[in-house]
């Protein structure tokens, strides 16, 4: 590549946002509507899913009648252009510890397939009081306003409960239960388990004010993403409206390599690798925004080191790359004899949560110290690859039409009966927790290996405790109790041998707390507004700057966050101070 | 965005439109589906929802053929043993079974040698038994033989092989019938198209003891 350079573009944006989900979508939307000329740059396609879903098809229109494939981890139909693995693009453990990383590389992220689920964190998670963690520098009423304007603009279903930790937000109707999901609700309340409608960003009802996007037409498709709109994506929702303000320049395929700086330290744009052209290029702005992941903003701020900042951008404090953490996840499942032969009708629901059960327990003394949330679905499901493996486990445990017991497994006809009979019978729970930030699970730049665009990657070191496995064994004892409550049929228990059931770190996709902020630049790389303390036109918006998640989902509270330093971005730039 | 746009994106046409207002009420009313069953590879317009190197993959494994003629035979026979045609539908071959599992094993290719020894395994306990083939066995051998291993916790413990290949093939028989469309009207699966979700029907409500949409 004899001809290879940099090509340097003399345009000086308002802003350059690196990533197009969540966070870096929501910048872009506050920022373009303002007025501002923003730059957005994005590692994947353009993807909208008006064009781009593949929702209301029928599982024969996939030849693998929608398994899983290495390039669509989640299923032939499921939005994501990525996973866990990316061709050229590795990432290393470290020390024989275990991280998965799920990347999303596309218009919108990770926000095209993700489960709707959104959840607002309560007072005590950004201010707990074991002293376990460090405090958020900021209060649930600090980031309140932003929830609220959040779910007037983007639409969130649920109902309003009064509960301490787990605020209440502006609701739209949330969809009834499934009737698996009664039975589930009945079993779980019963064992003491407080069971309520789920939160999601769903349109179960159009969205006033809204023309662009359509209400809800009950398909559960949402991971598929929404042609019509009718749930939250960052590319329907934020980036899309935002370019047709004229404000917003979007370059696709963009491969970022570094934020720049100038001789002071202070950032003057950033650097990337064209997909498409697989030239170099260098694009200025006064100021920069990352939103590109916590796990790839830890790595672009790692790999931007310059005389002003030889540790990395942003990290004179050293805590880049540090307090990593994810939620934790174990799950069970079983089957309801009593759902046997029953009537058939469309239960497709949304595709996100109908019931949950949030933290339940508050500040009871529990050998662990932080809570979580269960996750519930069941009903009858459009049939697809693996629909009803392992008929042997069912068909056997329970009476035929004739009454008499059967043999497990078989053929022919009364095993064709036996599918019909047993179709829609199943259900799932899924317990989702805190997982405590430490300084000790982090990520950091991988000295000798590279990517094929030749930037150093990311190298994770984390290790689940007794914190977490404590609270997973919990999660388990809860779901038995539960399930024998609803008469059914339970799947074994994971035991002390699989951790409960504890999924690898990473697994649940909740990964945070990389540039966390704080009030002490010795102890936070981020200020209370998201904003570097070395380099003060340079911000994070992703779920980087989290101090300590809550048992919630990441999502509301990235687009909360990232609308609030927004705000604060245009009020600072109004009193020119950045 | 209405109702009537929302429907227009969907690629909905009026026709179908009409039956939405009822849809409520009548689930059985679902929408008509054209034939675009991409399982045999079969060439179409682009589809948007895909990435090339997807639609590049797809391709190359529609045109690969794993199975000999005499397996995929054996399979067919095997498969219809398993579901076969009654009243209500058609068999696992009219369902075209046999081509999907063809895919899925260059798709998956861990399916392989489990299903290739399989067939060989059982091949060898016919030729032992009843001096032919699977394939070649009467109708009455090829149920005794799959009787012997249909059934996991009778089946004896010298035919474990035997079970563990039928039951990744009931497993498979299963997916690729019941995700046919043919499969898929036999099971009773009526969704996949615009409704107004308001609960649970009140009869089944009733029928389970419950009193109201919330339970």
């Amino acid at each position: 590549m004899s001809d290879l350079q940099i090509k340097k573009s003399s345009t000086v944006y308002d802003a350059v946002i690196v990533g197009s989900g969540a966070g870096g979508g929501m910048a872009g939307y506050v920022l373009a509507h303002a007025g501002l000329k923003v730059l957005m740059l994005e590692a994947g396609p353009f993807f909208d899913p008006q064009k781009n879903s593949s929702q209301l098809k029928f599982p024969w229109e996939s030849p693998r009648r929608g398994a899983s494939t290495y390039t669509r981890n989640f299923g032939d139909f499921d939005a994501a252009f990525g996973g866990w693995q990316l061709e050229g693009e590795p990432y290393t453990t470290k020390n024989g510890t275990d991280f998965q990383w799920f990347r999303s590389r596309m218009l919108g992220g990770r926000t095209n397939h993700w489960g709707r689920i959104s959840l607002r964190m309560g007072p005590h998670d950004f201010k707990p009081t074991d002293g376990l963690t460090e405090a958020w520098p900021i209060t649930y009423d600090d980031v309140k306003p932003f929830y609220d304007k959040i779910d007037r603009m983007i639409g969130v279903f649920g109902t309003v409960e009064g509960l301490e930790n787990e605020p209440d937000g502006i609701f739209l109707p949330p969809p009834a239960p499934r009737l698996n999901e009664i039975y589930i609700k009945k079993g779980a309340i019963k064992a003491g388990v407080t069971t309520i409608s789920g939160r999601g960003s769903v349109l179960t009802e159009a969205l006033p004010d809204n023309k662009e996007r359509g209400a809800c037409f009950f398909c559960g498709q949402c991971g598929r993403s929404c042609k019509i709109y009718g749930d939250f994506s960052s590319s329907s929702c934020l980036v899309i409206p935002a370019l047709k303000t004229g404000n917003l320049t979007l370059i696709t395929n963009a491969m970022v390599r570094e934020v720049l700086t100038d001789n002071e330290g202070l950032a003057t744009g950033v650097s990337y690798i064209n997909k498409d052209d697989m030239q170099e290029y260098q694009v200025k702005g006064k100021i920069v925004i990352l939103g590109a992941s916590a796990g790839e903003s830890a790595r672009l701020l790692l790999n931007s080191k310059s005389t002003k900042h030889p540790g990395g951008l942003a990290n004179s404090s050293g805590v880049v790359g540090k307090y990593l953490h994810d939620s934790t996840g174990s799950g069970a499942g079983g089957w309801l004899p009593q759902l046997m032969d029953r009537k058939r009708y469309n239960e497709d629901g949304v595709g996100s949560v109908h019931i949950y059960s949030p933290w339940w327990l508050g500040k009871k003394k529990l050998d662990f110290p932080r809570g979580y949330h269960i996750e519930y679905g069941g009903g009858l499901h459009m049939p697809g690859y693996g629909f009803m493996d392992g008929i042997e486990g069912m068909n056997g445990r329970v009476p035929g039409r004739d009454g008499k017991m059967k043999d497990a497994g078989g053929f022919g006809a009364g095993l064709k009966d036996d599918y019909r009979r047993f179709y829609g019978v199943g259900f799932g729970m899924a317990g989702r927790g805190t997982a405590i930030a430490r300084e000790d699970n982090y990520c950091e730049i991988d000295p000798e290996v590279v990517d094929k665009y030749g930037i150093p990657v990311l190298r994770f070191h984390y290790k689940w405790a007794s914190e977490e496995i404590q609270q997973a064994k919990h999660m388990q004892d809860t779901f038995q109790e539960i399930m024998h409550n609803m008469g059914a049929i339970a799947n074994p228990p994971e035991g002390p041998e699989t951790n409960y059931g504890l999924q690898a770190p990473g697994v649940i996709i909740h990964e945070v707390g990389t540039v966390r902020m704080g009030d002490d630049p010795k102890k936070s790389a981020l200020n209370k507004y998201c904003q570097a303390h070395d380099c003060n036109n340079l911000f994070v918006v992703d779920a980087a700057p989290f101090v300590q998640q809550g048992d919630k989902n990441a999502t509301w509270t990235i687009l909360a966050l990232s609308m609030r330093t927004s705000e604060y971005i245009l009020a600072q730039r109004k009193k020119l101070n950045v | 965005m209405n109702r009537r746009e929302s429907l227009k994106t969907l690629g909905i046409g009026a026709v179908a439109t009409g039956l939405l207002v009822e849809v409520g009420c009548k689930p059985g009313t679902q929408k008509a589906t054209d034939d675009k069953s991409t399982a045999t590879g079969k060439e179409g317009p682009a589809d948007p929802s895909r990435l090339p190197n997807e639609v590049a993959r797809d391709k190359k494994l529609a045109a690969e053929k794993f199975f000999n003629d005499q397996e995929i035979a054996t399979i067919t026979v095997l498969v219809d043993i398993i579901i076969p045609k009654d009243e209500k539908s058609g068999s696992a071959s009219d369902a075209k079974v046999p081509e999907f599992i063809e895919f899925i094993v260059n798709d998956m290719p861990e399916h392989q040698t489990p299903l290739r020894g399989g067939l060989r395994w059982l091949d060898l306990q016919c030729l032992n038994r009843y001096n032919a083939t699977f394939k070649e066995a009467t109708s009455a051998q090829q149920i005794e033989m799959v009787t012997m291993i249909a059934y996991p916790k009778k089946a004896k413990p010298e035919m474990a092989q035997g079970v563990a290949f039928f039951s990744r093939l009931r497993d498979l028989t299963a997916t690729g019938f019941f995700t046919s469309e043919m499969g898929v009207k036999d099971i009773g699966y009526v969704g996949n198209s615009p409704t107004k979700w308001t609960g649970v029907p009140a009869d089944v409500l009733k029928a389970h003891g419950f009193d109201t949409v919330w339970g």
